[in-house]
């Protein structure tokens, strides 16, 4: 028993330690950002693999859950003849949840373990190490464009969900089942507003941008340089930024949409 | 390895993608296109009962948006609602007593500043206090005042 | 960290003194010393386990010792600011076990790494230097090739030829042998010798493959347990009275002190294990 709660003791030390290591990491990176501004090409060449190409999925997968969003909410929305509001239902549900939300979580799998992965590879080839030893800091070569680019393309990526979204919501309820192509437009317009929800959807995807973005290149940082230790800190990276995206949307809705 | 070019290019559709999505967000999706983008002028009115009013609601008349709700105060020394208005400056010939009647849109929709022109000479400026109001209507009351009504048909009986 | 005595003679570019370090509980250093001489080839040599590559760690200031002195071309390495630590290793090259290439550039990107990350020379001179150290390698023609389509000796003699960008004053080698064939060993042998003269450099070799080693080296220090246990020139240690560092400079399977990591006495041992 005594053992039991001495390995807590020390579990939860070991955390807190690793918390402090991420917040000193962050500070690290963040100093890395003015030698950016000299060398654009290094965040261009992390746009494209953070944010390009995780283009499709977002697509792909913003069309499909507003379709699946504009069939459901329209078959519940039709017994009460209130087939017009499908286009605030489907806007309002995309704008602030489930656009920052899922691209979020998508991000973290597709983007955020690969950002793992490499980071934690080049450091278990000490390719950190050499850098380091040619007087070049890792943390500002490597990691800083590679946060950089995250922290700018979730947002841009949750806001092409949320378009696509919304266009697969009317596909779904204007051309396939009849809703008026008007009312979808403007009752939408009328109910959905530009600061409450889409300026504080933007906000949430930001902060999951910052959040998962940090996760991921910590985690491959501060992974052991083995095999089995590049692996272990690819998973954490998407479990702990799907909690992390997780408890910090239901704290953002709460502050921005809880009065 | 790709070559650079096509990196920066692919790279800058994906941020004009992005842009533009939340462009949409904003023109298409979002209340931005039917606020004034021109400049406005504040007029206020004292409502005895806003009933569920909120900062941004529309004003019309006729119908037609002409500005939104700005400001929501009570006044504690004359126990009414002060309300402020944002007409857009365009729409700037509402006689000074006009009126202002609050209304829903819908049976269940939002609640809504309705202005009826006057015909007066002089015109709302900056500043100006619509005088006539006619406040929300209250479904409870409503109902209450209906079965008095009813009530009082059936004494009379 | 108490008295510290100076470097005696400034003929040493390295000088390390009363060295103490430890890590995860273990003590891997307990009072080193050493001098690295400048412009000559040194080797520092013991069994896997004792912490050879952290003594280069140590050198190129990435760990701090707990006490002692590491002191590189006069000044203490741990107590650099660090601008004054990025402008050492500047100067000095590091060749790791793996080769370290960055696996996201070709051959031609990563030997101008160094050159593009440090100097604000124009593309035309920065593609002659990388071609000149190409050449010194002998694997200009494989400035194409990613680093995932080397051979490993390929690739070291690429990170060989990275570590030169620069013109440091001193190259570290991390193991430069394990897992070579033959003729790859042969071609790195001959290049350490080859540009540690021509260029005027300081070699450090970390290995415990002795007979690469003594081979190209003009002074070997062997390490064991933490302590320096034998130093001498090549053919001196061959002739040492010290019969642990005989039987690792000629790979005697038995010996007087056990191979292994700490244990008790080998026969000790089987004779326990029987009773």
């Amino acid at each position: 028993m005594l053992e039991f709660i001495r390995q807590l003791g020390r579990g939860g030390i070991g955390q807190f330690a690793k918390l402090g290591r991420a917040n000193l990491f962050m500070l690290k990176v963040l100093g890395g950002f003015p030698g950016l501004v000299r060398r654009p090409g290094l965040l261009v060449a992390q746009l494209w693999s953070v944010g390009v190409l995780s283009l499709m999925i977002i697509v792909v997968s913003g069309l499909f859950v507003g379709m699946v969003l504009g069939l459901q909410v329209y078959n519940t929305l039709v017994d009460f003849g209130a087939e017009e509001s499908l286009g605030v239902a489907v806007a309002l549900s995309i704008v602030r949840e489930l656009g920052p939300v899922v691209t979020a979580l998508l991000f973290a799998g597709r983007a955020g373990s690969a950002l793992a992965a490499e980071i934690g590879l080049m450091k278990a080839t000490e390719q950190l190490s050499g850098m380091e030893m040619m007087a070049v800091d890792p943390i500002h070569r490597v990691v800083a464009p590679r946060f950089l680019a995250g922290f700018i393309s979730m947002p841009l990526l949750a806001a092409i969900f949320s378009a696509v979204g919304i266009y697969g919501g009317y596909f779904v309820g204007v051309a396939l089942l009849g809703v008026d192509d008007g009312a979808y437009w403007s009752q939408m317009q009328a109910k959905v507003d530009l600061f409450d929800d889409i300026l504080n959807g933007v906000i949430k995807s930001l902060v999951f941008g910052w959040v998962v973005t940090w996760i991921a290149v910590f985690e491959g940082y501060d992974a052991i340089p083995t095999s089995e230790g590049v692996s272990r800190a690819t998973t954490r990276t998407v479990v702990y930024a799907a909690f992390a995206v997780l408890g910090l949307d239901f704290v953002l809705t709460a502050l921005m949409f809880g009065d | 390895m790709k070559s650079n070019k096509t990196t920066e290019l692919m790279v800058g559709m994906f941020i004009a993608a992005g842009v533009a999505a939340l462009f949409v967000l904003a023109m298409q999706v979002s209340n931005l296109s039917s606020f004034g983008n021109g400049d406005t002028y504040r007029v206020t009115a004292r409502f005895e009962n806003i009933g569920g009013l909120k900062v941004r609601s529309a004003v019309t008349v006729g119908g037609v948006r002409v500005g939104r709700v700005a400001s929501i105060d009570y006044d504690s020394e004359r126990f009414q609602a002060v309300v402020g208005l944002d007409l857009e400056s365009k729409y700037n010939r509402f006689p000074e007593d006009t009126s202002a009647a609050i209304y829903t849109a819908g049976l269940l929709g939002e609640q809504y500043v309705a202005l009826e022109p006057g015909g007066s000479e002089d015109v709302l400026k900056d500043g100006s206090q619509i005088e006539l109001t006619q406040s929300a209507l209250v479904l409870e009351k409503l109902i209450s005042k209906f079965l008095f009504q009813k009530a009082s048909e059936g004494d009379q009986k | 960290m108490n008295d510290i005595p100076e470097p005696t003679d400034s003929a040493s570019l390295v000088s390390i003194r009363g060295l103490r370090f430890s890590r995860g509980g273990r003590t891997i250093f307990d009072g080193v010393d050493l001098d690295i001489p400048r412009g000559k080839v040194t080797a520092i040599m013991g069994p896997s386990g004792t912490g050879k590559t952290t003594l280069l760690r140590l050198i190129g200031g990435q760990l701090e010792p707990e006490a002692g002195s590491v002191r590189v071309d006069g000044q203490e390495v741990a107590r650099l600011s660090r601008g004054a630590l990025y402008a050492l290793r500047k100067r000095m090259g590091m060749l790791f076990q793996s080769g370290a290439l960055l696996t996201d550039l070709n051959v031609f990107d990563n030997v101008a790494f160094p050159l593009r990350e440090h100097t604000e020379l124009p593309e035309a001179m920065i593609r002659d230097l990388v071609l000149m150290k190409l050449q010194a390698v002998g694997l200009r023609g494989a400035r194409e090739l990613m680093p995932s389509e080397l051979s490993g000796g390929m690739a070291r003699r690429i990170a060989l030829a990275r570590a030169i960008a620069l013109d440091p004053m001193m190259i570290m080698y991390d193991e430069p042998f394990t897992g070579q064939d033959p003729i790859s060993m042969g071609a790195l042998v001959e290049l350490i010798r080859l540009l540690n003269d021509a260029l005027g450099l300081t070699s450090i070799i970390v290995s415990h493959d002795v007979k690469e080693t003594a081979a190209i080296s003009d002074y070997i220090y062997v390490i064991s347990q933490g302590k320096v246990v034998g130093q001498g020139t090549p053919d001196g240690l061959q002739q040492t009275d010290s019969d642990w560092v005989r039987q690792f400079m000629q790979g005697l399977p038995d010996g007087p002190v056990p191979f292994h990591y700490p244990a008790t006495d080998y026969a000790e041992d089987l004779l326990n294990h029987d009773a």
